[in-house]
């Protein structure tokens, strides 16, 4: 909502600041969102040509003499084709800012002559796009004096961010009143003045068609006037709707526009002679259509109200006007109409038809029902005076019920009891009185009549607002919040899982994304996702189409476009959310990761040392994703590893994390090469992903440790190396030897993996490391035979495992 | 035993000659070994006459203890000559870079950060975390907080919707952490301290808007919390995150469907070295009667506030961050200058 100063004081007599009045603005809650005090006029004078010579050094240059109102001329250079002896126009001094070029203008030499000025186009000064002619003032212009006075520009602009609880502030009045009852100044009475003789009787016939429901208008009045004259509307008018940013038209149009601004009242004027017979309000037909005022085409719905005559829709009621009736300069005879449209309507058919007009604005937030009838009286007053010798009929209504005024109970203590505030009760009805409230008292029990341009106001903690508001909430004395130490878990499993895992992964290097939640269609299949019911209805592009199943896509994504840049090694990670039907809350925490090219934990890229720069593989993700869990309570003999990951994973490179036989963990391994051939990606890329809800909840340290026994007798150490088939997993070996003696064998471990000719087709060589703790007694060489055939049998039965001779 | 002597000049200079410990040995077990020339020539001074004995034992003797010494004295020179020999040898070039370390490479998003620093001064003033769904029904995200259908204050909310169920119910991507406060009410009993931190979308994009972006919430509800104490506590808030005791905060007027009275809250910041701005940091208000009813608590007994603001903005405020649109674009660049190391 913009106003200017000027306007505002129209309304409002105050001495104070522009400054005050913006602090008061936004002490109120009407916050200010742009001050233009266009202070840049101030230099630009009122001047004349008195002498045009043309520049000997060049073609196309003038050099004038200029009459500033100064006892002596100014000379200049000047380049525009209009300028020529006895020319006013607008003078702009050396140091003046010209805001159309963006300089500060200095004295300087063109071709040889100093030029100490310059006369300024429309463009220059930032009022129109003509940028080679100078500005042209009538003779009357007052040479020597302020061009921003003479033009109007010298009052300030003010923009409001108005909530959309306040539409009573949509008009300039409204703000005036907030304004005077916050004591900036006293709201002018403003007393209509009828100078017409409403002689005539209203011949136009007005009746309302309502389909079943909620009626669409809710009040309606009508005036005809005759004999206007529609020329331009006069100057204070344009320049005060050019300064709020509408353009002048004609002096019917504008008018409507100054209302609707000034009262916060749209109305609409018909020109009559375009109208077919008598008004229908009703409501449109199935695809009827209307040519409207900002010259575009549309096609109603039967739930769109409009008005219309014998022939035609005139207008959307409430939004928009049609080309048909509108006014032009030859408007002759006009009917004004001011009514009362329901809101819900208005917002339905506005949404719908995406029209965003001031009239829609102002009533899908809801106008004062009381002014009807008197913005309707100061419209055709204003046109009476400004379009001369007009003949108006008495003013007509419909459907017309003079507003109830809302009642609240309401008591001194709720102000204390939600606030805290220390305000007499006094000072209170004070406030409420000043904003129009009506108020009957009855020991500390009020009953506060609301005005009828506050539909916002419903009930106490309403009033208590309006008293805050005006009182000033800088008054309200901060009181410490104690609300003590929490004796509930503060944070639940996942949080605290969701805390550790983000930090474990940067402490393997990786670097924390955020991508976003909606991805496209084909995207969202490869990775099992693409149900209806994850479907956006109104994506912003078909790239986000999607909510997504899983993480990996937009960190792969991720991957794609950093490598563009240049950077095709990277190991990227995020804990998010992903969409899935799997729990009632369509959505589960996913933590997941990602590292390509050759970005291993222990960094990418080349080293000098020259070990270890090849590309990532699985078990880079393997060791990411276990790691993580591990740090989240579950120590890694509590899981499983499986075969079987979903599609997107390469199916020998990769798989399952469980905890139980039902519950997944999560998956990693190899990108699929065809997943990475979709996002056109070169390198390698191996993932992980995590399901952070699936992890159990973190056991909590015993208070004390249970005692340490530490083995008095060294640990011994044996390796085994054993022919398997293929197929076989290394888990299965590790297992076997594990339990061939679960008291004596510490820990089993994987040292190396052997393939080749030599053991047969189809086998491989996998040697173990056993670590064997004496308990009680020290392991003869006797007892160590023992052991070592418990473990060569137990492999052998378990997994068919050889052990390889030719081991020394 | 003229020819002693030629020996023992032989032998000396044998030893003063040798550059390693291995024939230094060699020669010692010839000599002083069981075997070893002195050793054998020792044993046959018995058979000597007696008037030899003597003098023959005493030059043996002498010649066995200058063996043994300078052998000695050798063993040492050779053993320290290897050494620094082995040392010149295994001189490395100590300006060569070492491996980096994982945790150096390592980086959390900024808004992981703020988020972990809002909730760190929020829980230890006594809240909890509260979480729910970002695909929300009309419900919680609208109704129940008091924005009825075709209000105008829908419109701020540009909303992301899905295709209608089969049961006809048109599901949406919540515009707000608010559908966390009814749901959360409607759950547990007052008292409520809870803070919410979450994704929201909306239908934006811009230089300061993202269709995706986060929110913090908080909310207290009981029998005694006033405007008073939510401004206390967020003046409280905002001298703690932002870290400094000075900051300068207004309270303004404003409007929200589901709070009333309702505020928001401006900090002044430095816009350039002469200019200072306001700039609205948070949302706020005593929660509105209305939404207490739809979570079945009577107003008349309950009260308490509400606050919200956007994650994204004020990370940006706080770490001088100009495009919020580059907090989802995954720029490896960006995400390593404005991520945070894990001991920061």
């Amino acid at each position: 909502m913009k106003f200017t100063l000027s306007w505002l004081k129209d309304h409002l007599k105050t001495h104070k600041s522009l400054k005050d009045i913006i602090d008061k603005l936004n002490q109120i809650g009407l916050e200010v969102e742009t001050i233009d005090d266009r202070t840049r006029f101030n230099p630009f004078i009122i001047a004349q040509i008195i002498k045009a010579q043309k520049h000997p050094n060049a073609d196309k240059l003038q050099v004038l003499s200029i009459d500033t109102g100064q006892p002596s001329p100014t000379q200049i250079i000047c380049g525009a084709p209009n300028a020529r002896i006895g020319l006013i126009g607008v003078f702009a001094p050396i140091g003046a800012y010209i805001p159309g070029m963006n300089i500060i203008l200095s004295s300087k030499q063109i071709r040889g002559i100093d030029s100490f000025g310059m006369m300024c186009t429309q463009h220059e000064l930032l009022l129109s796009d003509e940028n080679t002619k100078i500005i042209e003032l009538p003779s009357s212009a007052p040479i020597g004096k302020s061009f921003a006075v003479y033009r109007g520009l010298n009052d300030p602009i003010i923009e409001i961010n108005l909530t959309p609880n306040r539409s009573d502030c949509a008009g300039i009045y409204g703000i005036a009143r907030d304004l005077a009852a916050a004591g900036i100044g006293k709201l002018k009475d403003f007393t209509l003045k009828v100078n017409f003789k409403k002689k005539e009787t209203n011949p136009i016939k007005v009746s309302l068609q309502h389909p079943k429901g909620e009626p669409s208008c809710l009040g309606f009045s009508w005036i005809m006037m005759k004999g206007i004259t529609n020329h331009p509307s006069p100057k204070w008018m344009q320049q005060r709707l050019k300064a709020i940013g509408l353009e002048p038209i004609n002096t019917l149009v504008d008018i409507s526009n100054y209302i609707t601004f000034e009262y916060n009242r749209p109305l609409h004027i018909f020109d009559a002679d375009k109208i077919h017979g008598d008004l229908l309000i009703r409501h449109a037909y199935h695809n009827e259509e209307i040519f409207a005022l900002n010259g575009k085409k549309y096609k109603l719905s039967s739930t769109d109200a409009v008005i219309s005559d014998t022939k035609n829709i005139l207008c959307i009621s409430g939004i928009i006007g049609g080309k048909n009736s509108s006014c032009d300069q030859n408007t002759r005879n006009i009917i004004i109409e001011s009514a009362l449209w329901n809101p819900l309507h208005i917002t339905k058919t506005g949404r719908h038809l995406d029209i965003n007009s001031d009239a829609r604005y102002r009533f899908e937030r809801g106008v004062d029902p009381a002014f009807m009838i008197p913005g309707l009286e100061i419209a055709s007053q204003m046109i009476s005076s400004i379009c001369s010798s007009a003949i108006a009929t008495e003013i007509k209504l419909l459907d017309f019920q003079n507003p109830n005024q809302s009642t609240i109970t309401f008591s001194y203590s709720q102000i204390k009891r939600l606030t805290n505030l220390n305000i007499s009760q006094k000072k209170a009805w004070s406030i409420l009185k000043n904003l129009g409230f009506h108020i009957e008292e009855l020991d500390n029990m009020l009953t506060v009549k609301v005005p009828t341009w506050r539909s916002d106001i419903k009930e106490s903690a309403d009033l208590v607002e309006e008293i805050i508001r005006i009182y000033g909430i800088h008054r309200i004395k901060a009181k410490k919040f104690n609300s003590g130490i929490s004796k509930q878990n503060t944070l639940t499993p996942v949080q605290i899982h969701s805390y550790n895992i983000r930090r474990v992964l940067a402490s393997r290097g990786m670097i924390e994304a955020i991508t976003l939640s909606f991805i496209s269609k084909d995207i969202a299949s490869i990775f099992g996702g693409g149900q209806r019911e994850f479907k956006l209805a109104n994506p912003i592009s078909s790239e986000m189409s999607d909510m997504r199943p899983s993480l990996l896509p937009g960190l792969i994504l991720a991957a794609g476009q950093n490598a563009n840049r240049g950077f095709p090694n990277l190991a990227l990670f995020e804990i998010s959310e992903i969409y899935t039907n799997q729990n009632p809350q369509k959505q589960c925490r996913v933590a997941a990761g990602i590292r390509s090219g050759t970005s291993k934990m222990t960094g990418s890229g080349r080293f000098w040392t020259g070990t270890d720069n090849s590309s990532v593989d699985t078990f880079d993700a393997k060791a990411d994703a276990l790691n993580l869990l591990e740090n989240c309570g579950l120590k890694s003999n509590r899981i499983q590893i499986k075969r079987g990951a979903p599609g997107w994973y390469h199916p020998g490179r990769s798989g399952i994390i469980k905890l139980s036989p039902r519950i997944i963990l999560g998956f990693f391994g190899e990108l699929h090469p065809e997943t990475l051939e979709y996002f056109n990606i070169e390198t390698k890329i191996c993932g992980f992903e995590i399901f952070i809800e699936a992890i159990p909840k973190l056991q909590k340290y015993p208070t004390r440790p249970s005692p340490l026994i530490l083995a008095s007798l060294h640990p011994i150490t044996r390796d085994f190396a054993f022919i398997v088939d293929k197929s076989i997993p290394a888990s299965h070996i590790i297992r076997a030897a594990s339990i061939a003696d679960r008291q004596l064998i510490q820990s089993v471990k994987v040292f190396d993996i052997f393939e080749g000719e030599s053991l047969g087709i189809n086998k491989k060589s996998i040697a173990i490391e056993v670590v064997i703790q004496p308990l009680k007694n020290t392991l003869e060489d006797q007892d160590l035979q023992v052991l070592s055939q418990k473990i060569i049998d137990t492999v052998l039965k378990e997994t068919n495992g050889i052990l390889r001779k030719d081991q020394t | 035993m003229h020819n002693i002597k030629i020996i023992e000049k032989k032998i000396l200079q044998a030893i003063e000659e040798t550059e390693n410990i291995e024939t230094l040995e060699t020669i010692r077990i010839s000599t002083l070994g069981k075997k070893g020339f002195i050793s054998e020539k020792l044993k046959k001074i018995g058979t000597l006459p007696l008037t030899e004995r003597q003098a023959h034992g005493t030059i043996l003797n002498h010649l066995k203890s200058q063996i043994n010494k300078l052998l000695h004295k050798k063993h040492q020179e050779i053993k320290k000559k290897t050494i620094h020999q082995r040392i010149q040898e295994e001189s490395i070039d100590i300006t060569l870079p070492v491996r980096n370390n994982p945790i150096d490479d390592g980086r959390i998003h900024p808004i992981s950060q703020v988020i972990h620093e809002i909730t760190s001064i929020f829980l230890k003033k006594g809240f909890t975390l509260a979480e729910g769904p970002e695909i929300e029904t009309d419900y919680y995200n609208f109704i129940a907080l008091n924005f009825p259908k075709e209000h105008p204050a829908r419109d701020m909310h540009d909303t992301f919707f899905f295709h209608p169920n089969e049961k006809g119910e048109t599901k949406l991507l919540r515009t707000h952490t608010s559908p966390v406060q009814i749901r959360t009410m409607e759950n547990q009993k007052p008292p409520i301290r809870i803070i919410i931190p979450g994704k929201t979308y909306r239908i934006d994009s811009d230089k300061t808007h993202s269709p995706m972006f986060h929110q913090m919430e908080g909310l207290v509800i009981d029998k005694t919390s006033t405007i008073a104490h939510m401004i206390g506590l967020l003046e409280e808030f905002c001298q703690s995150f932002f870290e400094t005791p000075s900051i300068k905060m207004r309270f303004r007027p404003s409007f929200f469907p589901f709070t009333e009275p309702s505020m928001e809250l401006d900090i002044q910041y430095h816009h350039s070295k002469k200019e200072t701005k306001w700039m609205e940091i948070l949302g706020c208000g005593m929660i509105h009667p209305q939404v207490l009813r739809n979570c079945g608590l009577n107003p008349e007994e309950y009260q308490g506030f509400a606050w919200g603001m956007g994650i994204d903005r004020i990370t940006m405020l706080k770490y001088d961050i100009q495009d919020l649109r580059d907090f989802f674009e995954t720029d490896i660049r960006w995400l390593k200058h404005y991520g945070f190391p894990l001991f920061s």
